[in-house]
């Protein structure tokens, strides 16, 4: 089998499940015609029509909106934002209409809104953003970040066929930098399971996303000065693994967080939070966060690479935590 | 007050021809008018005795736009209320208890506590999107239902509204145009009621007819007198036809006043008192009346036979949502989420085969001249410059527009309002 890259997964997950579902139809800005502006949706248009692959105006409110839409009617849209950072034009949509839909009137609104977020590729203030911790904490939504193309695939698969509006923040520095072979069958991956990486004794490294890649790099570093890292790779941000990580932090007695998305208000906070009520006994050491700091995503290179989280960094911190 | 129906552009009326009701029909809608109001009139005491949990908004006034525009349906059509078409869910076969219930907060209501006002649904059966509070989101999500109800084959029509005020909002301009150019079977009703909340339409939109806002997305549009049900009712039926014929999007804007203010704690004191005096010799409940009677569509018996109907049913629908319970506490905590709770499953009136296996002839590119754009028309002048009286143009949603366009209207005079520009 030939290796697939992380954006070739996801285009596989979309034509697998549009031939499989005629009610799995796409829309977004220059999806069909001209594939999407990363390419995920290439080839679609051709292979399944202008009904099913829409082209729409420059209007994420109106994308959204539709996609609700034709989900009340059973369909299973899967509308694409051009840049994650754009989802801040259709929060509403997204916050107030999909995700108390269930909840208020019973009316299920299987949307996917799946799209390129992320820094590492000079993208600046408005093409670079992790924009995921607003709808962790919208009850209603599930949030998805896949690190890898396995998961990428298996996941999207998965969202599509969830009954409620997920959203998948595909990370656009892996799009064409990572790849692997994956299973020749249909697979799919669950929603709300993390994945233990790496296994070891001394602290558990909790990340999602790109930030995989700088976490286990930094724990093949630190285990050259005898330190053993669990690695987990969350995966779903929302609903979150909790047994995963408690488990590893009741075994390692330690916790490090990483993320790319910025300090206050992330994700480290929240596990954080849940670790502290469910572990507090367990922990050896504080919990330690590795995120970028409260900034806007700067643009020019040498200020982008300050801004993100890197392997060294990750290992200092985990150094410091470990002989606490 | 002559009956008002002026088409906007893209063709006259029908009239009489589409919008012909029966007997049976008009004391139908009289039904529903007078419900509407004698279950506000009801919900207004409730709310005085503290048993509306919230604010209290209502269709005073306005009563025959939800009522005519709802009748103007089919029953595989959709609809998305705002807060003040009670009338729609009415038509629609929702109870005064549906409504009661919602307002006090009962178990028994559509969203078993969870939401007030018109704010519940159903998918299946009645085919009504719940509303959210925030103006214009309906607008793209009717949109979406009218796209997918003609990719699954079903010829429906989504039909919405919103109020002067709503049409401010970006979500509405992001729908309606959508919806124009995807020719989506969409009906919108704007229901200029003058106000929005304290807000006066002259400081909301620069326009004298909102429906003139239609031009600009090259879709077909109207201006009824929204307190003359049968106008309402006939340019509605039309619009309809229009829009699940493959016209396109239609915006009917329904002239009218809102009677009360905002919310019932709002005592509208900045409305001028001229301005009810003016709409309520035009309330639409008594110009349905003499309607009727000029027509000698019915008679003092019928009459009161139909108000004793509505006064019953009002009060055994009180009975049913005072004698229920509020909601238990802790179901609070359940139904964010579909776990498996709800079959989904789309209706096909088409044959899927038609999808699957998938299709490989598609060229996956713009045709030259997409939609209808007259570039030639355009070579040597550059631009068009905007004239008072522009002439009829086509309608630029897509394919296929020009040949089931219908007789162009007349263009509507303007010279009545140059001076103001």
């Amino acid at each position: 089998m030939a290796e697939v890259t992380y954006l070739e997964a996801i285009r596989q997950a979309l034509d697998e499940e549009m031939a499989r579902d005629p009610s799995v139809v796409l829309i977004g800005e220059d999806i069909g015609v001209y594939g999407g502006a990363f390419k995920a949706t290439e080839g679609l248009l051709a292979r399944y029509g202008w009904e099913r692959v829409i082209d729409t105006p420059i209007s994420e409110t109106a994308i959204i909106g539709a996609a609700v839409g034709m989900s009340y009617l059973g369909l299973r849209p899967v509308a694409e934002m051009q840049f994650m950072d754009f989802i801040a034009c259709c929060f509403n949509q997204v916050t107030n209409f999909a995700a108390k839909s269930h909840f208020r009137w019973g009316a299920p609104a299987p949307i996917v809104v799946r799209g390129p977020s992320g820094g590492g590729v000079h993208g600046g203030p408005f093409h670079s953003a992790n924009p995921e911790m607003p709808f962790v904490h919208t009850p209603g939504l599930k949030v998805v970040c896949p690190a890898t193309a396995h998961d990428a695939k298996g996941l999207l698969k998965s969202a599509i066929r969830d009954n409620n509006p997920v959203l998948f923040f595909e990370h656009k520095f892996l799009y064409r930098r990572i790849k692997e072979e994956l299973p020749g069958e249909e697979y799919s991956v669950p929603i709300g399971k993390a994945a233990v990486r790496r296994e070891g004794r001394d602290l558990s490294i909790v990340s999602y996303g790109a930030m995989m890649y700088p976490a286990l790099d930094a724990a093949a570093e630190l285990e050259k000065e005898g330190i053993e890292s669990d690695v987990i790779d969350l995966r779903t941000l929302l609903p979150l693994d909790r047994e995963t990580i408690l488990a590893s932090v009741r075994k390692t007695n330690k916790l490090l967080v990483v993320h790319e998305d910025t300090r206050t208000g992330g994700m480290a906070g929240e596990i954080a939070a849940v670790v502290c009520d469910e572990a507090f006994g367990d922990l050896d050491g504080p919990i330690v966060r590795v995120t970028s700091p409260d900034t806007p995503v700067p643009y020019s290179p040498p200020l982008e690479a300050h801004f993100l989280p890197n392997a060294a960094g990750i290992v200092d911190a985990a150094r410091r935590l470990a002989h606490y | 007050m002559p009956t008002t129906a002026k088409i906007g552009r893209g063709g006259e009326l029908k009239g009489a021809a589409t919008g012909a009701l029966t007997r049976e029909q008009q004391l139908e809608l009289y039904y529903f008018l007078r419900l509407n109001r004698s279950l506000e009139e009801m919900l207004t005491r409730l709310f005085r005795q503290n048993q509306v949990v919230g604010g209290l908004y209502l269709s005073l006034g306005q009563e025959a736009i939800s009522v005519g525009t709802a009748y103007a349906l089919g029953p595989g059509d959709w609809i998305a209320p705002m807060i003040r078409n009670v009338g729609a869910l009415l038509v629609r076969g929702y109870k005064p208890r549906d409504i009661l219930t919602q307002y006090m907060a009962r178990v028994t209501s559509p969203t078993q506590g969870r939401d007030t006002t018109s704010h519940f649904g159903d998918l299946h059966v009645r085919h009504v999107v719940s509303p959210i509070s925030m103006l214009g989101d309906l607008i793209p999500v009717m949109t979406g239902v009218a796209m997918g109800g003609r990719y699954l084959g079903q010829r429906i029509v989504a039909m919405t509204w919103i109020g002067d005020g709503g049409t401010s909002t970006g979500a509405f301009h992001e729908g309606l145009n959508l919806a124009a150019v995807q020719k989506a079977p969409l009906v919108l009703v704007v229901e200029n009621n003058q106000w929005a909340y304290s807000t006066p339409v002259t400081r909301q939109v620069p326009l004298v007819d909102l429906a003139d806002r239609a031009r600009a997305y090259g879709i077909a549009s109207a201006t009824v007198d929204g307190n003359d049900l049968p106008a309402v009712y006939r340019v509605t039926k039309e619009a309809v036809e229009r829009a699940r014929g493959g016209d396109g999007p239609f915006l009917i804007e329904a002239k009218t006043m809102r009677m009360r203010g905002h919310a019932q704690h709002d005592a509208a004191e900045y409305v001028p008192k001229e301005m009810f005096a003016y709409w309520k010799e035009r309330d639409p409940i008594a110009r349905f009346e003499r309607h009727l009677d000029e027509q000698g569509l019915w008679d003092a018996r019928t009459k009161k036979a139909l108000d004793a109907r509505v006064e019953r049913e009002l009060a055994e629908d009180l009975a049913f949502a005072e004698s229920s319970p509020f909601p238990a506490p802790d179901s609070a905590e359940q139904g964010v989420y579909c776990e498996g709770c709800h079959e989904i499953a789309p209706v096909w009136q088409r044959p899927v085969e038609e999808l699957l296996p998938p299709k490989s002839s598609v060229r996956a590119e713009w045709p030259a001249l997409a939609g209808a754009i007259p570039l030639a028309a355009m070579n040597g002048s550059g631009a068009r410059a905007s004239s008072a009286k522009p002439a009829p143009k086509r309608n630029a949603a897509g394919r296929g527009a020009a040949a089931k366009q219908k007789p162009q209207a007349k263009p509507r005079a303007k010279s009545r309002r140059k001076a103001g520009r």
